[in-house]
């Protein structure tokens, strides 16, 4: 195996990454500064700033709503999206092509757009309840993530181990709970994960579903950084890193570090 | 009974597409051909406005930049990656896959903190004595091409070390064994090997970037207006929802048709499907 690389192109790696990790630890260092505006290095060490988030009620209540829709629309899509996942595994042959891109239609259409239109002919021309719409929004978001990644584990399935429990007179609702799901529970873990952050971090369907009275806090800290700039919008982001480092933690756990790469 | 199974599980997933995405997409793109002016009235206004073709024209130049920039960072960073020993490899491929999850407001932010007047680098530089008053960076179209390509390289290069991973070890030796310069084996065997995967790539960050709301939204502010927060002002601002419906469908219209050309050209670019 060549491993022999041009040093040049070690340099230039080395900055790249120093490019993607540096602005995350100014960030780190930003939220611990003793002074009330930002800068970095820190000046004076303090933890004020993430006993502020707390105090903003703002900050509270958009927590609340934004783990609450998180774990909501990740477990909807996961109870329509696994069996669809199997659908276009076990039962190719009947389902049309076009399903398959049905279901990356999400990931397809900007953000934007369906934000936009969720609130333009749902929640004011039908009059539906806006965090219905929020919900719906998110569970189509993060569906595709669903689907493919489900699929990906149900491709190394094999599908006779199931067929011999049917034939031995195994129900079918059982034998999906006691045969397929354990077999594929790595992807659903995985799906769970990747839906869960994707969720927690979206701005771009939010922004239109959101307002007076309802907000998520990617969208309270947008609206937070345009009218202060002190150092607890710093210490909210650390706090979602600290989210991120304990995802990738699960993921390492459960799956190994090489799942990420994938 | 059993011809049916597949649709049966199947349909929730697909009723939920179908009713809230489908559905409200179409209805929001029907009603710019149904204005009371004509069937094309609100286009001819949104082309024939100086201030939103401007708008068009920088998003797209802004999208290209960055996807440019996004393609070389990526392309070279990925190679080095993937070529890298286990365990390193495991710890840059973390390194790239932690900004990734982290959300778009925090990485945009982190440039705010950096590029500001009273930001890090203005800070250093005056420390440094290089410059003597401040500058200003922000709102600028630089900023929003800096915090884009932070926003995207992650996802090329992990789009692109698992392109060059698939690339089979057998061809590169095979091309040294018969005398090729590591420089020759890399022209003429692993950049075209690569080309579908660097499509792919390029179509993510294009795409990402002509849709993306919150960079543009703090980096840009109304000086680098893009056609994200273009439209979330008319929506939302200005209560304008005509002008909306016809951003978000130029938008469709565009997104839709780059991944279309693109994927085609990627697949049939793709030397290893021959």
């Amino acid at each position: 195996m060549t491993r022999n690389i041009h040093p040049l192109l070690i340099a230039a790696t080395t900055l790249v990454f120093i490019f993607l990790v540096g602005p995350l630890i100014i960030v780190f260092g930003a939220a611990l500064s003793d002074t009330s505006y930002l800068t970095f290095p820190p000046q004076g060490l303090t933890l004020h700033w993430f006993e502020n988030i707390f105090a903003i009620s703002a900050f509270r209540r958009t927590m609340v709503t934004s783990l609450q829709t998180a774990v909501l629309s990740t477990v909807i899509a996961l109870i329509i999206g696994i069996p669809a996942a199997y659908a276009l595994n076990r039962h190719r042959i009947q389902l049309p092509g076009w399903l398959s891109t049905l279901f990356v239609l999400p990931v397809l259409v900007p953000e934007l757009v369906l934000g936009f239109s969720l609130l333009k002919n749902l929640a004011v021309q039908l009059d539906t309840p806006i965090y219905l719409a929020l919900l719906f929004g998110h569970s189509l978001l993060v569906l595709p993530y669903v689907v493919r990644v489900i699929s990906a584990s149900l491709a190394s399935f094999d599908f006779s181990i199931e067929e011999a429990a049917i034939s031995l007179g195994s129900p079918p609702l059982k034998t999906f709970f006691t045969i397929l799901l354990p077999n594929v529970r790595s992807g659903v873990i995985a799906a769970f994960i990747l839906a869960f952050i994707t969720s927690i971090n979206d701005v771009s369907i939010s922004i239109f579903l959101t307002g007076p009275g309802l907000s998520t806090l990617p969208i309270q800290l947008l609206a937070h950084m345009e009218q202060f700039f002190d150092p607890t919008v710093a210490s909210v982001s650390v706090l979602l890193m600290l989210l991120t480092v304990a995802v990738m933690a699960i993921v390492e756990r459960t799956l190994g570090l090489t799942f990420l790469a994938k | 009974m059993k011809r049916f199974a597949g649709w049966t599980l199947a349909s929730p997933a697909t009723a939920l597409v179908v009713v809230f995405l489908v559905l409200p997409v179409l209805a929001t793109i029907a009603t710019t051909f149904t204005t009371p002016a004509g069937p094309f009235a609100t286009y001819v206004s949104f082309f024939g406005s100086g201030f939103r073709r401007t708008v068009l024209v920088r998003t797209i130049q802004i999208s290209l930049i960055t996807t440019a920039i996004a393609l070389v960072i990526g392309f070279v960073t990925a190679y080095v990656v993937s070529r890298a020993p286990g365990w390193l490899k495991s710890i840059l491929i973390v390194a790239a896959v932690f900004p990734l999850l982290t959300g778009v407001v925090v990485r945009s932010f982190a440039w705010l903190i950096i590029l500001g007047k009273n930001g890090i680098l203005n800070s250093t530089l005056l420390n440094l004595g290089l410059i003597s008053e401040p500058f200003s960076m922000l709102y600028t179209q630089g900023a929003v091409i800096v915090a884009m390509v932070y926003l995207f390289v992650p996802l090329m290069i992990l789009t692109l070390v698992g392109v060059l991973e698939s690339i089979p070890e057998d061809l590169i030796q095979a091309s040294s064994s018969l005398g090729a310069k590591p420089i020759a084996t890399f022209m003429q065997v692993t950049l075209p090997l690569a080309v579908p995967g660097l499509i792919v790539g390029a179509v993510l960050v294009f795409t990402g970037s002509f849709t993306s709301y919150a960079t543009p939204q703090l980096l840009g502010g109304e000086q680098v207006m893009m056609m994200g927060t273009l439209m979330y002002q008319q929506a939302m601002v200005t209560f304008d929802w005509v002008a909306a419906s016809t951003i978000a469908a130029v938008m469709v219209v565009i997104t839709i048709a780059i991944v279309l050309v693109m994927t085609r050209l990627a697949r049939h670019l793709n030397p290893m499907a021959v």
